[in-house]
């Protein structure tokens, strides 16, 4: 059975197709690893049953001829996209026992593609966080370790879970949300493949938001391929969604030409600043030699507000996040502790149902939009945001993809930071930009540390052109054969 | 008109601005696909977006961006083609999602006008500041359970209008003037119906006072109050409180009170006094709201005449009063039902009869012109009646009386009960005589200069004929008979 | 730019969450560092910058105007912590 764990989402595709194995053996086999590897804490909650009934009509529908583009492919799910009659926690207690009676789009899309669900997927409390601990359900583990070390490391987060699980074979591919990194660095920490698409891509209807104007759904998968393909099924215009772009849908795998010759790729100096790790610098002067050796031009570029990104997006975000998050008063679902009065009774509640991390965001929101101080934080990071924005713009003129580091370090040790909110901030210091800017970002694992962790590289493309961004990442991917795995796996 | 309220240091006069909160008719609601409809049972026209669910997100209900529009067109404002929604940011219990979805510093409407015609026949010109879209909240039921306030959503997501004025209004008569015009254009542009008592009309009251010539002072907001006399009520108490306030060394705080119309007082809504910040910010999951100059014309196409052009066109084609034409174009069901009554006939006279006579006969039976048991056909046909001379005057009045009750045309009841006007000379002499025949003193003291008493045998002659024979030519006969 | 006590316990109370008093000293400490951080904003140049609110130059799309949802008490119902005759209850509310 390891064989069907080993195949990448287009080889188990295409084998379902081919009747090579079930979309039930399949199923089966991921579940297996699901049990296996349950002390990764990657899911909150599983549904092998659902799974099972779903990869029965998988292998019906493969049979009648009808199967969707994701048929029989075991699927999880972050536990921030709400699922019909299945628990649904943005890994908060304050969530307890909340059951949607309604289904996210994009999970919605996947079904009707013949994904099969596992389960959903743990990750940061509401999104908020970069290393998967401040989960209510506990932190999930990175599959990999440190050579010669037996120190758990963080999966990085938010959506930690779902890279987690990616890694060590507990799902073929799984669903991730992006708010300032959350797709794109815990695919690097778990050596994965995972892109934000360009805002407005994937519908935002029925996932839990944290700043509305930033979350983006995504695929994170173990090939850029298999990323293209998962895309394509989660995308695509939803009216539900104000923000979402009515735009056409490309074919997102008919993309990978494996061909950039020509392709204008900017180098951005902003983000190799003074005292980056050494080995994040080589690995990046690795991929452009990748890129250059496949026939791409390299292009320095200047993205002079790059610095200034992590403290807009900490203004921005939470600001957005405080207002998202006053929905969850006790009232209508989830958590409530009585209290005499009914504020008394909102502030019991949300006092125990949300974690350090999220109230400190919450109150950081409150303030940064209270009167007084609105122009000088929100307003401003806002103006910040719009320079950054341009320089991107400006950017596009003369390349047509930027590859960057996707984070400053390879994955940590759990605990670690969890006492310093601006050193855990500084992890999205490379993916944040991207986010403000609502551009499609792409990490793909290129290398591993000195220490045997892998590391990943970044692609940032034109709103709405994430085929130029897949087609450099599957150039890159094969470039770089990044074909490392954890040693759980390996054994 | 002036109202000055005489205090021991002086005069005050009164600052009032109002802001009204009209409910846009539409089927669903602002931001979501649940229906409006006024009554139903409780979370019955709810969707996951109006409970603010997790992941649910709003999307903008193109009749309510339309009304919008129209009713700023009707109020002759600032069309704002690109608008903003925002969010604004407080906790209750009927709020959801803990924020309010409005518009802040960029309404799709901005400054109009409404023309105030006021009891002495003068009119008088109140701005409006602005008019912003913004869901309504559920509503909270406080007298269902001894330790429990009970929560309905159907309301929450419904769209309103807010309508704030420029603090205009000096007196608590222009006030009422301002709801009942309002309540007017609404209804013509069919906006909102207007209907205070189902709460599609709700209006907050800013009341300050201050001495001739002095800048604004300190207002204070009465929340919901709920009618027009109720309004007119709470500014009069609300001044009288400042004028006391500020005569006996006090000052007035800014703050939202509440009107009790059963203790005649208005009071501080403690619950209200913890500092709110709103916290406004754009709306993050709305974009901005924009179209195009194309798009205010198709709409202001079809705006219907309104209630100041009718009152105009009323005087001008028809003679009648300001006065009386004001009255007619409240309602533009009254402007109807006049129009089509008045057609081919004297207006003033059917203004006449329907002001004076059909207004007090539907007020008594408890009925709105649209119940009217008389059609505007049947009561033109009765003024028609009246003037070829089939009944007199005052017959008309028991037909009147009679339609009210049986609805029937004017003609069968004048048919059916004989009320015909006696016309006939020799029929009208046969009465006379026999009247004069029978009070042969009284005759020859007309004879004698009691002229006076001629009045007398005309109500006889009258009594003897129902009333029937017709008055002009009873009284010429009479006379002839009398007096030779 | 640093925060005190009576600072975060008035943006606890607009957050509704209720902040133990030994809390606030360190919380404030927490929030003034993390606003300090932000002042490098000051160093940007954003005079006649347009606040960027949205990604998109996208317009507010509308839907039409029919029902298309309620009618669903039961589903909408189903999570709260409690209901009553078809109504969600929170402890009573004074006017």
């Amino acid at each position: 059975m390891t064989s069907l764990l080993d195949l990448s989402l287009a080889e188990a595709r295409d084998g379902l197709r081919a009747k090579e194995f079930t979309a039930v053996e399949l199923t089966d086999a991921y579940l297996g690893m699901v049990e296996k590897h349950r002390d990764l804490n990657a899911y909150i909650t599983e549904t092998p049953d659902l799974a099972r009934e779903q990869a029965k009509a998988a292998d019906a529908a493969l049979a009648a001829g009808t199967a969707g583009a994701m048929a029989g492919i075991p699927v999880g799910i972050k536990d921030l996209f709400c699922t019909e009659g299945v628990l649904t926690t943005a890994a908060s207690h304050i969530l307890d026992g909340f059951k949607p009676p309604y289904e996210s789009t994009v999970s919605a899309n996947l079904k009707k593609a013949g994904a099969v669900m596992l389960g959903k997927l743990n990750l940061d409390e509401f999104a908020m966080g970069g290393s998967n601990q401040t989960s209510y359900y506990g932190p999930a583990k990175n599959p990999w370790k440190a050579e010669g070390s037996d120190v758990d490391l963080v999966p990085g987060g938010s959506s930690g879970g779902s890279a987690a699980a990616v890694s060590a074979r507990m799902a073929l591919a799984a669903t991730g949300t992006d708010t300032g990194g959350s797709i794109r660095q815990p695919a690097a920490y778990c050596g994965i493949t995972g892109i934000k698409p360009t805002y407005g891509r994937c519908s935002r209807f029925g996932i839990i938001a944290y700043a509305s104007s930033l979350d983006q759904a995504g695929p994170m998968t173990r090939t850029v391929r298999d990323a293209a393909i998962m895309l394509g099924s989660m995308a695509g215009f939803d009216p539900k969604d104000s923000t979402s772009a009515d735009v056409a849908l490309p074919d997102f795998e008919a993309a990978l030409t494996g061909d950039i010759r020509g392709l204008k790729v900017g180098i951005p100096q902003e983000y190799r600043p003074e005292g980056l790790d050494p080995e994040i610098n080589a690995l990046w002067d690795k991929g452009i030699d990748m890129l250059k050796a496949a026939g791409a031009e390299v292009v320095d570029i200047s993205l002079p507000h790059t610095k200034y990104a992590l403290a807009t997006y900490y203004i921005i975000a939470p600001a957005e996040a405080s207002s998202n998050l006053a929905r969850y008063d006790g009232l209508r679902f989830g958590l409530r502790v009585e209290g005499k009065t009914l504020d008394e009774m909102y502030a019991k509640t949300r006092a125990a149902g949300f974690g350090e991390e999220v109230q400190r965001r919450i109150l950081m929101g409150t303030y940064v939009l209270s009167a007084g101080y609105y122009d000088a934080y929100y307003l401003k990071a806002q103006r910040v945001r719009a320079r950054i924005a341009e320089d991107f713009r400006n950017a596009f003129k003369t390349v047509d993809v930027i590859l960057t580091p996707t984070a400053p370090t390879p994955a940590f040790g759990i605990g670690a930071n969890m006492d310093d909110p601006i050193a855990m901030y500084l992890n999205d210091v490379f993916t944040v930009p991207t986010s403000l800017a609502g551009l499609p970002g792409l990490s793909v694992p290129v290398g591993l540390s000195s220490t045997g962790l892998p590391l990943g590289l970044q692609l940032i493309g034109r709103p709405f052109d994430e085929e130029t961004v897949l087609r450099a990442g599957d150039v890159l991917e094969k470039a770089a054969g990044f074909s490392a795995v954890p040693s759980l796996v390996k054994g | 008109m002036s109202y000055i309220i005489k205090g021991e240091t002086g005069d005050w006069e009164l600052v009032i601005g109002l802001e009204v909160h009209a409910q846009v008719i539409s089927n669903a609601k602002l931001f979501s696909g649940a229906a409006t409809a006024f009554g139903a049972d409780a979370n019955t026209q709810v969707s996951f977006v109006d409970a603010g669910f997790p992941g649910m997100l709003p999307t903008i209900n193109s009749v309510c961006v339309e009304q919008a529009v129209r009713t700023g067109l009707g109020l002759k404002a600032k069309i704002n083609k690109r608008s903003v929604f925002a969010r604004k940011n407080y906790f209750y219990a009927d709020l959801p999602q803990g924020y309010q979805i409005s518009q802040f510093d960029l309404p799709i409407v901005g400054e109009g006008e409404i023309i105030l015609d006021l009891p002495d026949g003068t009119s008088r010109t109140v701005g409006i500041e602005r008019l912003h879209l913004e869901q309504d909240a559920g509503k909270s039921v406080h007298d269902q359970h001894p330790s429990k306030s009970f929560i309905d959503l159907n309301r929450s997501g419904v769209a309103l209008m807010e309508i704030v004025s420029k603090p205009d209004m000096r007196t608590p008569e222009e006030a009422g003037a301002y709801l009942r015009k309002l309540r007017a254009i609404l209804r013509y542009l069919e906006t909102c119906d207007g209907n205070m008592d189902e709460g599609s009309m709700r209006c907050d009251v800013n009341v300050s006072v201050r001495k001739a010539g002095e800048p604004y002072r300190t207002r204070c907001e009465i929340k919901n109050v709920n009618s027009v006399r109720f309004v007119m009520q709470a500014i009069e108490i609300e001044a009288k409180r400042h004028v006391e306030v500020y005569e006996s060394g006090g000052d007035i705080v800014q703050e939202t009170r509440l009107f009790d119309p059963n203790r005649g007082e208005t009071r501080s809504m403690r619950s209200k006094e913890h500092a709110h910040d709103y916290r406004y910010f754009p709306d993050p999951d709305l974009l901005p709201l924009e179209f195009d100059d194309a798009f205010v014309e198709a709409i202001r196409v079809t705006l219907p005449e309104l209630p100041d052009e009718k009152k105009a066109r009323f005087v001008e084609t028809y003679g009648m009063t300001g006065y009386d034409a004001g009255v007619l174009v409240m309602e533009k069901e009254t402007a109807a039902y006049f129009e089509e009554a008045a057609k081919g006939r004297d207006g003033k006279q059917v203004a006449n009869w329907l002001i004076t006579t059909l207004f007090g006969g539907l007020n008594k039976k408890g009925l709105s012109i649209t119940e009217s048991p008389i059609s505007p056909a049947q009561l033109g046909q009765l003024v028609d009646l009246v003037n070829d001379n089939t009944i007199s005057g005052r017959l008309a009045k028991d037909v009147f009386e009679i339609m009210l009750e049986e609805g029937k045309d004017p003609a069968v009841i004048v048919e059916e009960r004989g009320m015909k006007q006696v016309t006939d000379t020799g029929a009208i002499e046969a009465a006379c005589d026999a009247v004069i025949a029978a009070n042969p003193d009284k005759a020859q003291d007309v004879r004698d200069g009691k002229e006076k008493l001629i009045a007398w045998f005309i109500g006889q002659v009258m009594k003897a004929t129902q009333g029937k024979a017709n008055p002009g030519m009873l009284q010429e006969i009479l006379k002839k008979k009398l007096l030779g | 730019m640093s925060l005190d006590r009576d600072t975060v316990r008035k943006i606890a109370f607009l957050s509704r969450i209720e902040v133990a008093d030994e809390k606030l000293e360190p919380l404030a400490g927490q929030l003034s560092g993390i606003l300090d951080w932000f002042e490098q904003l000051k160093e940007v140049d954003t005079d006649g910058v347009q606040p960027m609110s949205s990604v998109t130059d996208a317009v507010l799309r509308w839907r039409d105007d029919v029902i298309t949802d309620g009618g669903i008490p039961e589903k909408i119902l189903a999570n709260a912590p409690e209901a009553m005759d078809g109504f969600f209850t929170v402890p009573k509310v004074v006017e």
